[in-house]
C-alpha cells in the first residue's frame, strides 16, 4: 500500500499539468487514497481463505461482528501507516495540506475501512472475489468522496466534516447489526 | 409489532388477484395516463414557461417514485428473510430490485431527454435525481454481479439480503451527498420548480402514478411466477434423474 501510493502520487504529479489549481489536485490526491484503500481492502481476508481459518473464527465463542471489528481495525491502522507517509508526500510534491483534510481523511478513513471490510467479506465468499469488491464498493464510496473532498476545499468544512461523521456511524451500525448473515448460513 | 402482520396479510391478499385482472388494469390505466398527459394536461404553466416537453414529468416523476417503492419493497423483503427466515422471501426481494432496476434505468432515460429539452445537453450533474439514480443503478447493478458470482443456497439468499438493505440506507445518504456535492461542483444552481400542483395537474399526475405503480406490480408477479415455474421444473427434474 506504501508503494502503490508512492507509485499513484507520482503518477499523478505527471498528470497534473503545471498551473493546475490546489482544488484539483487535492480532488486527486482524494482518488489516489479511495484506490491505495482499495487495495489494502482486497487483501483484508485472503488470509482466511487461503488458510481456510474462516470457520475457526465463525465458531469462536463471541458475537461474530467482532470479527468485523478486529478486521475493520487492522484495516485501518494498514491505511493510516499508508496516509502517514502519503499526506506529507503530497505537501512535498503539491502543496500543504491544511488541518480540515487531515481530519476529513481520519473521518474517511473510518467509513471506507468499516464499509469495506464488511464488502470484503461478502466479496471473498464470491466466485469472482477480488474483482468484486470494487464494484460492490464504490457506488458506496460516493458519499464518502463528496464529504472529504468537499472538507478539503469549502472555506467552511464543518458540515462536510459532520456529514462524514454521519456516515460512519450510520454504516458502523448497519454492518455491525447484519456482518452476522455474512459469515453464517 | 401490531403493523407488520396487517402488511403480510395485505400482500397477502394483493398476491390472490388473477394475472390477467392485473395485466388488463394496467394496459387501461396506462392508456389513461397517456391520454390525460396528452390531451387534458394543460400545456403550457404561465409562470414558468415550460412548454409541451414538461408533459415527461408525469411519467419521470412517477416512474422514479415507482423505482424507489420497488428498491424499497425489496429492501422490506430482504429484512423479512432474515428477520422471520420467510422461505420466499429471498425471490421476492431480487424480483423486487429487478424491477426497481429496471424502472431505475427509464428514469435515467426521461430524465436525460427532459435534460435535454431543458438545457440542450443529455446528461446535466445538477439535476440531482439523475445523478442520485446514476448511484444506485451502479449500486444495484453490483447486486445483480454479487447475486450471480454466489451459487444459489441461504449464503446467496443472506448476502442479497444484506446489500438490498444496504440499498436503502444508501438512498438518502447518497442524497444528502448529492446536494452536499452541488455547493462545491455546482456553485450556479437551476432552480426547476414545476408546475404549481392542483386542478388537472394533479389528476394527471396522480393517474399516471397509479399506472406505474400497477403495471410496476403486474411485472412484479409476471416474473415471479416465471422464476417459481422455473424452480418448480428445477426440482422435478433432479426428482426424477
Amino acid at each position: 500500500m506504501l508503494l502503490f501510493v508512492l507509485s499513484a502520487l507520482t503518477i499523478l504529479h505527471f498528470a497534473v499539468p503545471r498551473g493546475t489549481s490546489h482544488t484539483a489536485a487535492l480532488g486527486l490526491l482524494w482518488t489516489a487514497l479511495v484506490f491505495t484503500a482499495l487495495l489494502g481492502l482486497t487483501r483484508a481476508f485472503v488470509p482466511e481463505r487461503e488458510q481456510h481459518t474462516m470457520d475457526a473464527l465463525v465458531m469462536a465463542p463471541c458475537d461474530r461482528s467482532a470479527i468485523w471489528l478486529a478486521k475493520s481495525l487492522a484495516t485501518l491502522t494498514f491505511l493510516a501507516a499508508a496516509e502517514v507517509v502519503a499526506l506529507p508526500l503530497y505537501a512535498l510534491f503539491f502543496h500543504h495540506v491544511g488541518g480540515a483534510t487531515v481530519l476529513a481523511v481520519a473521518l474517511a478513513d473510518l467509513g471506507i475501512c468499516a464499509v469495506g471490510t464488511f464488502l470484503g467479506a461478502m466479496a471473498v465468499v464470491t466466485r469472482a472475489r477480488d474483482l468484486l469488491l470494487p464494484l460492490l464498493f464504490l457506488p458506496l464510496a460516493i458519499p464518502i468522496v463528496v464529504g472529504a473532498v468537499g472538507a478539503s476545499v469549502a472555506h467552511a468544512p464543518g458540515k462536510y466534516l459532520a456529514f462524514l461523521a454521519l456516515y460512519d456511524a450510520l454504516f458502523a451500525v448497519v454492518c455491525w447489526g447484519s456482518f452476522e448473515y455474512v459469515v453464517s448460513e | 409489532v401490531s403493523a407488520a402482520p396487517a402488511t403480510i396479510h395485505a400482500v397477502g391478499r394483493l398476491s390472490r388477484i388473477p394475472l390477467s385482472a392485473l395485466a388488463a388494469a394496467s394496459l387501461v390505466l396506462v392508456t389513461t395516463a397517456l391520454i390525460f398527459v396528452f390531451y387534458v394536461a394543460p400545456n403550457d404553466d404561465p409562470v414558468h414557461g415550460l412548454g409541451f416537453g414538461q408533459r415527461i414529468f408525469y411519467f419521470h416523476v412517477s416512474i422514479a417514485l415507482t423505482a424507489y417503492a420497488c428498491f424499497g419493497c425489496g429492501a422490506w423483503q430482504a429484512l423479512r428473510h432474515l428477520w422471520k427466515r420467510d422461505p420466499r422471501a429471498d425471490l421476492q426481494s431480487y424480483v423486487c430490485v429487478h424491477q426497481g432496476t429496471i424502472f431505475g434505468a427509464m428514469v435515467l432515460l426521461t430524465g436525460s431527454i427532459w435534460a435535454k429539452y431543458s438545457w440542450g445537453h443529455w446528461w446535466v450533474w445538477s439535476e440531482d435525481e439523475l445523478v442520485l439514480f446514476l448511484i444506485l443503478y451502479l449500486f444495484y447493478c453490483a447486486y445483480f454481479m454479487l447475486r450471480f458470482s454466489v451459487d444459489p443456497g441461504p449464503q446467496r439468499a443472506n448476502l442479497s439480503a444484506v446489500y438490498a438493505l444496504f440499498g436503502v440506507v444508501l438512498i438518502p445518504v447518497s442524497f444528502a451527498a448529492i446536494r452536499l456535492a452541488k455547493e462545491f461542483l455546482h456553485p450556479r444552481v437551476f432552480t426547476l420548480s414545476g408546475p404549481r400542483f392542483g386542478g388537472w395537474i394533479l389528476v394527471t399526475y396522480c393517474v399516471a402514478q397509479v399506472a406505474m405503480l400497477v403495471l410496476a406490480y403486474t411485472l412484479y408477479r409476471i416474473e415471479i411466477a416465471g422464476k417459481r415455474l422455473d424452480l418448480r421444473l428445477r426440482d422435478l427434474k433432479e426428482v426424477l434423474a
